[in-house]
């Protein structure tokens, strides 16, 4: 099997490129995944990867020699965080809207102004409706195994769609942590020989990427990347499937902590789960039926499965890590509480906005999360649909 | 739109498989005003052809032998390029 290694999430994630080894890479190094790309580019220059470096003048550039390179066939990644996704932003609905299975490693920090270079979500939930898969990491081993789980992801014939892959600026990116890196082989034969789908360099069978496309067949399109993104949740369990088999890590569409029997549960994104494991084994110590629902994949949305394994909690918090600024709560609330309108029986939820900028969040925030949430279960009353936490008052 | 295909039978991302099908998308239907061609006149010069903005003259052994009207908008640039001692195309209003 793999060896045990002492890494940033950054550099996990710069090895999982190296055993890849993507035929381009084009980036504009941003923090706080910079290091990705200073890693990656040693590789480069130590010959190996056969990986071709495209140092972009933006993101926007990045972002469009990848697709590019995608279009011509080739195997194609990318780094970015923040304002960096942000100027991609354009070039991700072509990515998407052209099948392009391009994945990009994301290191989610904040968005400014006020500048601020630290972790949170809000990079990608500006991304969430441009047509890429978005998987998180709460740690660098998930960072790691999703960024190799992508590549499979985005490549199979059903899907052929782009896929990002999350894990918090800093507090993951920058962090050593003990983790399992895989042997370079069992990699290279897990994400396989790429085959292109149609592409711009097979010059005996001439084709044209990007069309007009009017009234007449824009939507017939649309409808089939839509097919793609429900295509996609099979894929991501039958990838996870068979990384298991191969190197033991399990992975599904959201981690269910201790939520089978559970009162009160909190959703969170990212590493803030693991700060909310440790509460949960306190609490439960102490008799408080407590559990978490971690999403892994938010974009295809699992929301069936979300529903079923929420349907029993009485109490649910969303956490959310940015705020789409709607004055009703983050991001992530709408869609959760939606996934719960149609179940019998539906658990009471609310929001809390936390940690934006990298702001810590503590024990004793989440305790305090998980007190409301047992009032809430044994009163039947919100007092307060959503608010930020984490904030002075 | 009955002989436009689903969304099924549809090439991803939108990619077309065949070169140079664009002919196939007929534009003359923009046209308000339609170049006419007086053989008798015409010294087969051919600044229409190098003029057109579109491909809408058809020479052939190098001849000026008409248009493509499937093409051709309409825009008059051949009938202001045919030399004036020429004048061997007139623009003539459509649905007259």
């Amino acid at each position: 099997m793999g060896q045990r290694v002492a890494m940033t999430g950054n550099i996990a994630v710069a090895n999982a490129m190296r055993q890849i080894n993507p035929d381009v890479c084009a980036a504009y190094p941003i923090t706080p995944s910079t290091e990705i790309m200073q890693q990656f580019s040693s590789f480069v220059a130590d010959g190996l990867v056969k990986t071709v470096l495209v140092p972009a003048e933006s993101e926007h550039s990045a972002m469009s020699a990848c697709i590019g390179a995608a279009g011509a066939g080739g195997r194609v990644m990318t780094a970015t965080s923040s304002q960096g996704l942000a100027l991609m932003w354009e070039m991700l609905f072509i990515a998407a809207g052209n099948r392009l299975p391009i994945v990009l490693a994301m290191a989610n920090r904040a968005l400014s102004a006020p500048i601020n270079i630290h972790g949170d979500t809000s990079d990608a939930m500006g991304a969430r409706d441009s047509g890429w898969i978005q998987i998180f990491s709460e740690n660098a081993q998930e960072a790691y195994d999703n960024l190799i789980q992508a590549v499979r992801i985005a490549e199979h014939l059903d899907v052929r769609l782009p896929v990002m892959v999350g894990m918090d600026g800093f507090i993951i990116s920058h962090s050593i942590e003990s983790m399992e890196l895989l042997e370079d082989e069992a990699v290279r034969d897990f994400v396989g020989e790429y085959i292109p789908n149609r592409p711009l360099l097979d010059i005996q069978n001439p084709r044209t990427y990007g069309p007009l496309d009017l009234q007449d067949y824009y939507i017939e399109h649309k409808r089939q990347e839509y097919e793609a993104m429900k295509n996609a949740k099979s894929v991501i369990l039958e990838v996870a499937r068979d990384f298991s088999d191969r190197f033991g890590r399990e992975y599904g569409l959201f981690e269910s902590y201790r939520l089978d029997d559970a009162e009160v549960a909190i959703v969170v994104l990212n590493s803030a789960a693991g700060t909310v494991k440790t509460v949960i084994d306190a609490l439960r110590a102490d008799g408080v039926k407590a559990g978490l629902l971690k999403p892994r994949i938010f974009r295809p949305f699992p929301a069936d499965e979300i529903a079923a394994a929420l349907s029993g909690v009485k109490a649910v918090c969303v956490m959310d890590r940015a705020d789409g600024v709607n004055a009703v709560g983050g991001p992530l609330f709408p869609e959760f509480r939606s996934a719960l309108y149609d179940s019998n029986p539906r658990p009471m939820m609310i929001n809390k906005v936390f940690g934006l900028g990298g702001r810590d969040l503590g024990l004793h925030h989440v305790r305090e999360v998980f007190a409301e949430l047992q009032t809430i279960a044994e009163t039947g009353k919100i007092e307060t649909l959503a608010e930020y936490i984490t904030v002075r008052n | 739109m009955s002989n436009l295909k689903n969304w099924k039978e549809l090439t991803p991302g939108a990619v077309i498989e065949e070169a140079g099908n664009a002919a196939e998308y007929v534009t003359g239907g923009w046209r308000t005003y339609r170049p006419v061609l007086d053989e008798e006149k015409c010294i087969h010069c051919l600044t229409c052809w190098i003029s057109c903005p579109d491909t809408a003259v058809i020479v052939r052994d190098e001849k000026m032998t008409g248009f493509d009207y499937d093409h051709c908008k309409g825009c008059g640039v051949c009938a202001d390029v045919c030399p004036k001692k020429v004048q061997a195309i007139s623009m003539e209003q459509e649905g007259k």
